[in-house]
């Protein structure tokens, strides 16, 4: 079903290196004196959430944050290794804001809002000022400056990295920064605390009802405005390289309110994970995309060197496929074009390492040059903890085999539709971060999700909700009866889960299914046949779900399996929409890959004609009955070309 | 691979809890946590209370983790957590003992889950630096010397796992502490917090952390290696005043 309403993006015009900064201007304000009357709630705590809630509570509004994990140092973000980007040409490389913004909006397959991302690449600088000065020891040069690395995608060295741990340093900033608001009493922290449902007063969000993971214990948060920056939904998958508690459960329950879900099926593949060995394997473990700037990808040429030794292989019988097919970009080239490289090669029947259902999955990525090249000392300095990293899990030392290297669910572009102020289409419920769907387009570019993040968290959010809560009169202290009502709705839902008629199997087990769907027919390759399909498998799971769906332990203190049995039931639902996303989207656009759309050379083919539009999808009141709503895509500063990486 | 588990069960923080005996088989390929996965799921088919446990990233990064095998916090590999253990590094340890966190300051909340908040109230004692979010000036403009930048790093690089804690004979959160000082005192955010190592450290006291008497055990048990060199510079800016 179409809708042909118009969303409106709230997309500023004008030149577009004014938009930002005229958009500012036209936002209200509140003053110093009236903030405090202002309540905020901020779910999650990565980068993003962290960031939102140390600005917001320091310009003197009342916030209350919202964590699942123990400490909100623990949010995925502190896993992210790479880097992060900034057009601060420090290498005198050609780099600028316009370039930054180009590379964003081309990595994106032209999927995206100009606006949006230009507004990104402009803040990138900001970002790295703001991190520095907080103590971040993001990686110098003997000259005492800060140093950087190039990434995929991308021509010009704008990466700012601290070692592989990132995300791990950026996040403990705006950590550290909101641990400062904790101790002035202007931030109230809730740790094993999870959001159960939005509260809707009059339409708008007012609040939300959480779940005291310890005590089972649900409570009603009122405040006049609600942000979400809760990560992405990679673990619908089961085998992900999110951490095992990432969900959607909080964006999934906003959009059954109201909010709008966009781009659902854009899921990104990144290239350099280890590859899975066995069956009841938990998770993947990513390993940075920065190993691409000295590590050269590459498979046996012929099927029957697939199992010898790799260093016995003659320099001829190997295929640096990257460098073969993308001579320009190389092992840079971005992650979606390397990933489904990667793909062909093992469907090709050359993959290395373990077998997954007959059909060996790996490549390899070697660094036996770069150790001529620069010396060990040189490499280890760059790659070391990622090469300990990789030798504790797989047992095999990099510095002596090639590591061995498969896609895997990483990132998803896809989230809660927002216009340019963050905003979902829910008043007061803004999202930030992974949560939301903006600025990556059908494929994100490497070290822009913690740009992303912490652009919308220090300086996005700030000013636009505070324009919102300027239009607001502080929430009247009141019995409003949808506190009640929403509270029973969420009972009733974890009473339902915790009474299956039929328990069979634990909630685990329908997730390694659900994943396994999804994986096959909505991952790196999709097309029209098996989406149909997948979708009919996924409704009979979900209704074997609620029938069999076995539960220990009772709803009044820590119950981790009525925990992950929530986030799952959400899965189950999301992922239809997921599959019915790239059902329609007759197209091939960054991550997403239609058999029937690509050339006869196997890149990917986009119908600018008739694709380039935001799915954005609302709730019908039917999971399998969910109503699209295009936003049309305008390109006045790019012309979206084919995305040539040769 | 078969193992005979000793896994420490406690329901409730103010019961008594302990050890019961399981056996399983599992792959060496496994990582210690999918062990107690494949526990777990045994349990819940056949009616029982899983283990409660913490995780999250799995790998070895968000410092959730926070299990003592045979004695040792994050088990037998050194500068490794426990996500990062795998069954085939206990291939000739068919008896494992599992138990939580041993301290005062971090009460067993269940099994295998312990609270450790009281770090988080030691970064909110002064873990931080002042500077306001969406203000600062040009990076560029203080430069910092390699040497320096890279010994913030390696004392900025701690997870906050508490294991430095658990293994302690005082319990103690020095490392953690020094760690947090040592980071934040080598970058460049103008006048220095002169207050913060002893700030941070009564509150380490009111947490109920005991003092350092340099046994060093905790350089031994730490993931990420964290040096007691960084308890040297957090008594130096701590007497310094």
């Amino acid at each position: 079903m179409n809708e042909t309403i118009q969303l409106d993006g709230h997309s500023p015009k004008g030149p577009l290196e004014q938009r930002w900064t005229q958009h500012k201007y036209n936002l209200r304000v509140v003053s110093p004196a009236n903030r405090k009357h202002y309540r905020i709630i901020v779910v999650g705590t990565g980068l993003a959430g962290a960031s939102a809630a140390a600005s917001l509570a320091e310009m003197g509004y009342q916030v209350t944050t919202v964590c699942f994990q123990d400490s909100p140092r623990r949010a995925h973000s502190i896993a992210a290794q790479g880097g992060i980007n900034a057009a601060k040409n420090y290498h005198n490389d050609g780099d600028s804001v316009w370039r930054l913004f180009y590379d964003m909006i081309k990595g994106g397959d032209f999927r995206a809002r100009e606006s949006n991302v230009f507004r990104l690449a402009e803040l990138s600088t900001g970002i790295i000022d703001q991190a520095v000065a907080q103590g971040v020891p993001f990686a110098r040069e003997y000259s005492g400056y800060l140093a950087n690395r190039s990434f995929g995608g991308a021509q010009v060295s704008r990466t700012f990295y601290a070692r592989g741990q990132t995300g791990q340093q950026l996040l403990l900033g705006a950590y550290q920064a909101m641990s400062r608001q904790v101790a002035l009493g202007h931030i109230r922290h809730l740790s094993r605390t999870e959001m159960q449902d939005l509260i809707l007063i009059k339409g708008q969000a007012k609040g939300i009802i959480t779940r005291n993971l310890l005590t089972g214990e649900l409570v009603s948060h009122l405040a006049d405005c609600v942000l979400l920056c809760t990560g992405g939904y990679g673990n619908a998958y089961y085998l992900s390289t999110n951490a095992k508690g990432c969900n959607a459960s909080a964006i999934w329950r906003a959009h059954k309110k109201g909010a709008l879900f966009a781009n659902p099926s854009f899921t990104q593949i990144h290239p350099t994970c280890i590859p899975q060995h066995g069956e009841l394997q938990s998770k993947l473990t990513l390993m940075s995309e920065s190993l691409r700037n000295d590590g050269r990808i590459w498979a046996p040429k012929h099927a029957k060197d697939c199992d010898r030794n790799p260093n016995e292989i003659a320099e001829s019988d190997r295929d640096y496929f990257l460098e073969r097919m993308y001579p320009a970009f190389g092992n840079l080239v971005p992650r979606d074009i390397a990933s489904r490289a990667v793909k062909l090669i093992c469907d090709e029947g050359r993959g290395v390492g373990h077998e997954i259902n007959g059909q060996k999955l790996g490549v390899y990525l070697d660094f036996a040059d770069a150790i001529v090249e620069q010396g060990a000392t040189t490499i280890n300095e760059k790659y070391g903890n990622l090469f300990e990293m990789y030798h504790r899990i797989t047992s095999e030392d990099p510095t002596q085999q090639p590591m061995r290297i498969y896609p895997a669910v990483h990132y998803t572009m896809g989230g809660l539709w927002v216009d340019y102020n963050l905003m979902t289409t829910i008043d007061g419920l803004f999202a930030g971060g992974e949560a939301n769907f903006s600025d990556h387009g059908a494929n994100r570019l490497g070290a822009s999700a913690l740009m992303q993040g912490l652009a919308d968290g220090y300086f996005i959010l700030p000013a636009t909700v505070s324009d919102y809560l300027a239009r607001q009169k502080p929430l009247a202290d009141a019995d409003y009866p949808e506190v009640a009502e929403t509270r029973l709705s969420v009972q009733k839902h974890l009473s339902r889960l915790l009474s299956a008629p039929d328990p069979k199997h634990s909630p685990d087990d329908f997730h390694r299914r659900l994943g396994q769907i999804l994986w096959d027919n909505c991952g790196m390759a999709r097309n029209d046949h098996d989406l149909r399909q997948a979708i009919m498998q996924i409704q009979q799971l979900r209704e074997a779900y609620w029938q069999q769906v076995k539960i220990t332990g009772d709803n009044k203190q820590i119950n981790q399996v009525l925990e992950r049995a929530g986030r799952i039931a959400d899965f189950m639902e999301l992922a239809e929409l997921m599959c019915r996303d790239a059902l329609q989207r007759e197209e091939s656009c960054g991550c997403h890959a239609r058999v029937e759309h690509l050339t006869p050379t196997g890149e990917v083919q986009r119908h600018d004609n008739q694709f380039s539009y935001v799915s954005a999808w609302r709730y019908s009141g039917n999971v399998s009955e969910p109503i699209l709503v295009k936003e049309p895509l305008h390109f006045d500063f790019v012309s979206p070309g084919i995305r040539n990486y040769q | 691979m078969k193992f005979i588990l000793h896994i420490w069960r406690q329901s409730r923080p103010a019961e008594s809890g302990n050890f019961r005996r399981y056996e399983l088989e599992v792959s060496a390929e496994s990582s210690f946590l999918e062990m107690l996965d494949a526990l777990n799921e045994q349990l819940i088919q056949a009616g029982e209370e899983p283990v409660a446990f913490d995780h999250d990233c799995r790998e070895g990064i968000c410092g959730s983790c926070s299990l003592v095998i045979n004695g040792e916090p994050h088990g037998r590999h050194r500068a490794t957590t426990s996500c990062q253990q795998y069954m085939r590094d206990y291939q000739d340890q068919k008896e494992l003992w599992i138990e939580p966190w041993r301290a005062a300051a971090f009460p067993v909340i269940q099994d295998l889950i312990t609270d450790r908040s009281a770090l988080d109230r030691l970064i909110q004692a002064g873990g931080y630096i002042p500077v306001r979010t969406g203000a600062a000036p040009e990076a560029n403009t203080i430069p910092v010397a390699k040497k320096v930048a890279d010994k913030a790093f390696d004392a900025a690089t701690c997870i906050g796992c508490g294991a430095c804690v658990a293994v302690c004979p005082n319990a103690s959160a020095t490392l953690f502490v020094a760690a947090k000082v040592s980071h934040l005192s080598s970058l460049p955010q103008g006048k220095l917090d002169a207050e913060r190592p002893a700030k941070m450290l009564a509150q380490m006291q009111a947490e109920g952390f005991g003092s350092c008497s340099n046994y060093r055990e905790c350089e031994r048990s730490c993931p990420k290696q964290i040096s007691t060199e960084n308890i040297v510079t957090l008594n130096r800016a701590l007497y310094r005043n």
